[in-house]
């Protein structure tokens, strides 16, 4: 009953969000632009629900949860200060920034801007490379996610291979048809909907245990010290570590660092600023919380079960509990789907076009676009079947891996005495030690520290050194991101 | 003027990422309602920054960013995109 119920909610939404796609379809030019960002047309809620549902959800709802029941709510704190402080503040340093050039210059992808103010080809690969380097192996690793999860669900009539192969083919044929106009709005409707259901599902489970009062008098009874603020597990250092380089990772994740570029308005812009960090709240207590307190509830999570499922299926009905197993697992594509799409563009504007053919026209590179999201996909399919323990190791270090591009970034922005030398000897020094920390015997913590902070760090004052010794190039261009930026 | 409001815009957002996690309660296992005290702070603090971030998208966006001719006129917040360009002249070689 309940596998057929959620296969079919999932079919369901998948045939719906075809739909979207196909509405979003029609209304597209084709041209890059507006494949990759809408012409650049988005609006408060649209933008605020899409970067919201590809920002958070795997995530949020599978191993969120998992967190907090094993170690306490804290991760609430944690993911709230990364998501709902830092990065948006970053939505306004990087993000409003960003969205000013690229109305100004027509920049699609983080690795164009950076290029053309520094008059470096090979600055732009050099973006463009790190970043596919980190994302491909993250899109990996949500095809394995997607690929597991049926076949549990079916308990095994859905292969794995199959599952992930499905998904992947339905991701491919969703993105090349629909684009951002399409994604955005499945986004959209998936980030409302998982709201309202992680509340809903708050609600019921503690209707059906008594109230918080109780449910946290259970959490006392059998780990007290969850309650108290702070552990072995959730130390100062851990905390901040984790919450910094997550949250300055997130603004450089692809799909993410691309939605700067979408906004319709200055207003929209404004208005998602202002609304983000209750957004942030209002989705991370209820599912969190709904974790943690599982510890203290009468319910057995199996070993290597995720926590959310489990206590759902306990204290919710059937069919309930179906519908935000299949909204998690449809979040679980948005963000894959997003993922391609900005992965694509990487390629084929600053690898592709750049290097290999500089005067492709721009409905030649609207279908390069698509071809690139089938090429990726494909591959991180095969990635998924072979599953090398390497790409697991990038794939869950990519928000620091990430996070080493945006202190350089950041410089860049703000600091005119940057330099071409500077920046790029930045951006490989960090990346080269957080590479090396992950894959050598270069230690992974400094005191607490992790090694993706310190390489932020690293990546700071090489930026910033190497630029105050060395002397710009001719060719670059120091002026464009200060010169004339406004908007009305 | 638009230097002591850059950097006191800075300042706030210190404040405001510093204070997300209440430190002061390190270690309290408080209960209130059914939830640690602990959490209620942050509950409350999120609504702050909100209010803050709303407060600053109306008075002062564009602040350390906006520096074109073009930025002074048309908005909301004439005199702040104003003291804006005067700051990022203050920058210039």
């Amino acid at each position: 009953m309940s596998v057929a119920l959620q296969l079919g909610i999932i079919v369901g939404y998948l045939l719906l969000a075809l739909v979207i796609g196909l509405v979003a379809y029609r209304l597209t030019d084709r041209t890059a632009e507006d494949f990759y960002l809408a012409s650049r047309t988005v609006g408060t809620i649209v933008l605020l629900f899409t970067t919201f549902a590809t920002l958070l959800s795997a995530f949020t709802f599978f191993a969120g949860p998992n967190v907090a029941y094993q170690q306490g709510p804290e991760w609430v704190l944690v993911m709230g200060l990364m998501d709902g402080i830092i990065f948006a503040i970053l939505w306004y340093v990087i993000g409003y920034k960003q969205w000013l050039l690229g109305r100004k210059y027509g920049y699609v992808t983080l690795g164009e801007m950076l290029g053309e103010r520094f008059g470096s080809r090979r600055l732009r690969g050099l973006v463009a490379g790190i970043s596919l380097l980190w994302l491909f192996p993250y899109v990996m690793l949500q095809q394995v996610g997607a690929g597991t999860a049926l076949q549990a669900l079916t308990d095994g009539t859905v292969p794995y291979a199959v599952g992930a192969g499905l998904i992947t083919a339905f991701m491919i044929l969703y993105v090349v048809v629909a684009g951002f106009r399409g994604i955005a709005w499945t986004d959209t409707l998936q980030g409302a909907f998982m709201l309202v259901a992680t509340w809903i599902a708050l609600l019921w489970v503690l209707a059906a245990v008594g109230g918080p009062g109780a449910a946290t008098a259970a959490l006392e009874a059998e780990a007290a010290h969850h309650l108290a603020l702070g552990s072995d597990f959730y130390t100062v250092q851990w905390m901040l570590s984790t919450a910094i380089t997550i949250g300055f990772g997130v603004a450089m994740f692809p799909q993410v660092n691309q939605r700067f570029f979408a906004a319709g308005s200055k207003t929209v812009l404004k208005r998602s600023f202002a609304l983000w960090p209750i957004l942030c709240v209002l989705l991370f207590v209820p599912s969190f919380l709904l974790g943690a307190w599982a510890r203290g509830l009468d319910v057995a999570i199996p070993a290597g079960e995720n926590v959310l499922p489990v206590v759902l299926a306990e204290y919710t009905p059937v069919w309930f509990a179906a519908l935000v197993i299949a909204g998690a697992m449809a979040a679980m594509m948005s963000s894959s789907d997003s993922m391609l799409l900005s992965g694509s563009s990487y390629f084929t504007r600053d690898l592709y076009r750049p290097y290999v053919d500089r005067d492709v026209s721009e409905r030649r590179e609207d279908l390069l676009a698509r071809v690139g999201v089938v090429v990726f996909a494909t591959a991180a399919f095969l990635g998924s079947l072979l599953q090398p323990a390497t790409l697991f190791e990038l794939g869950d270090a990519a928000f620091s891996g990430f996070a080493q591009l945006a202190l350089p970034v950041l410089v860049a922005l703000y600091w005119r005495k940057t330099t071409r030398t500077g920046i790029t000897a930045g951006i490989v020094a960090s990346q080269a030690f957080y590479l090396s920390a992950l894959f050598t015997a270069v230690p992974g913590t400094y005191a607490g520290w992790s090694a993706g902070l310190v390489g932020m760090g690293l990546g700071l004052v090489v930026t910033v050194g190497v630029s105050v010794v060395t002397t710009p190039a001719a060719d670059e261009r120091r002026a464009i991101y200060f010169d004339g930026l406004g908007a009305d | 003027m638009a230097r002591l409001a850059l950097w006191g815009w800075i300042a706030v957002a210190i404040g405001l990422s510093a204070l997300t996690i209440p430190w002061f309660l390190w270690g309290d296992g408080t209960v209130v309602a059914g939830v640690p005290l602990w959490l209620w702070w942050h509950v409350g603090w999120m609504g702050v920054a909100s209010l803050v971030f709303w407060l600053f998208a109306r008075h002062a966006w564009g602040l350390g960013i906006e520096t074109g001719e073009d930025a002074s006129g048309g908005d909301t917040s004439g005199g702040t995109s104003s003291s804006a360009s005067a700051d990022a002249g203050g920058e210039r070689r």
